[in-house]
């Protein structure tokens, strides 16, 4: 019985990024509903440290005064043993207005790596402002959420998981095809 | 319509928080996304909010101390308080929060105070109404254990 390893292709992984203890209830609970997986943490650099992300990598130098010069940059092999550990990340959803790191801050660190640049970015923002939505889409975010953030926004992520999700199977693609030839009884 | 009396009292306190504007459309769908699994979920949320806020409410409460006013921090702290006002759809709340706000950015001291004490005034009798409801729809219970003869 030469089957494929049972790994569920639906469920997805989203890191939500968000300083307010309720918004970060909330978003947990909005999530799970709809059967993702989810790590919710309550800063950019919090979120970082969850992906492997050097704070201090070799790109981000500007606001960075602190910085040690023996510090490592981290090596992209660190971030592929982190995503091999299964904690993988399918997607991120970050809050705009935070304390220290800005969700837009962040946005611009993951764009810049070149382990996660390609994780979808979803930026949530309790205030309208075009010009920074404007931005945030420019700059790479898939999504831009106005808070409140509702069953209705969440729905709308996973067309963005699935792209990613197809890149995957490709590489997948020999397993499945092999149970479906032998499940033909 | 609800036969059992409790329920139909729950019913009937949660239509009038509605009707009296103190919660809005967000309210509903924190209620949509509790379940069996989650069967406290608004009142956790709700619990949550207000344990959270107190610290926030404090803080410009102090930061109203100081003269003269820093308008900046008192926005900041205001725009912490207000969304999670929103995000538990707290709606006259909300309302003062902006109008709150609305004083900081114009520098209006004495507005900011007024507001400020609307507002607790407010965010107290909120508590007292979501107590009393929540506490009745324990009493309430879960759906599926409804009183059905054996």
């Amino acid at each position: 019985m030469g089957m494929a390893i049972d790994r569920d292709d639906t469920q997805f992984h989203v890191l939500a990024v968000d300083d307010s203890l309720i918004d970060r209830k909330l978003i947990e609970r909005l999530l799970k509903t709809s059967s993702f997986q989810v790590t919710a943490v309550d800063s950019g650099s919090k979120a970082l440290e969850f992906l492997g992300l050097n704070n201090n990598d070799a790109d981000d130098d500007e606001e960075d005064e602190q910085r040690d010069s023996n510090t490592e940059s981290v090596s992209s092999d660190e971030d592929q043993d982190h995503q091999d550990l299964g904690l993988g990340v399918n997607l991120i959803i970050t809050d705009y207005c935070m304390p220290g790191m800005t969700g837009y801050d962040l946005l611009k660190k993951i764009k810049k790596s070149s382990s996660f640049k390609d994780i979808p970015v979803v930026i949530m923002s309790s205030e309208n402002i075009p010009s920074r939505i404007n931005r945030c889409l420019e700059d790479g975010a898939e999504e831009f959420f106005l808070k409140p953030v509702q069953l209705s926004d969440v729905n709308k992520l996973r067309p963005h998981l699935m792209k990613g999700r197809s890149k995957d199977i490709d590489s997948s693609h020999k397993t499945t095809s092999t149970r479906l030839i032998t499940s033909g009884n | 319509m609800e036969r059992n009396p409790i329920r139909r009292q729950l019913a009937i306190m949660r239509q009038s928080l509605f009707d009296q504007g103190h919660v809005d459309e967000q309210f509903v769908q924190l209620e949509e996304l509790q379940d069996d699994a989650n069967p406290n979920f608004v009142e956790e949320v709700v619990t949550l909010y207000y344990r959270d806020s107190a610290r926030i409410i404090l803080n410009i409460e102090q930061a109203l101390e100081r003269k003269p006013f820093d308008f900046r921090k008192l926005d900041a702290y205001m725009h912490q308080f207000k969304g999670s006002s929103s995000s538990i759809g707290a709606k006259k709340v909300k309302a003062e929060s902006t109008l709150f706000r609305e004083c900081c950015k114009s520098g209006n001291g004495e507005g900011c105070m007024r507001s400020f004490q609307q507002l607790k005034k407010e965010y107290a009798t909120l508590r007292k109404k979501f107590g009393a409801y929540f506490q009745l729809a324990r009493q309430a219970g879960p759906v599926e254990t409804a009183s059905r003869p054996k």
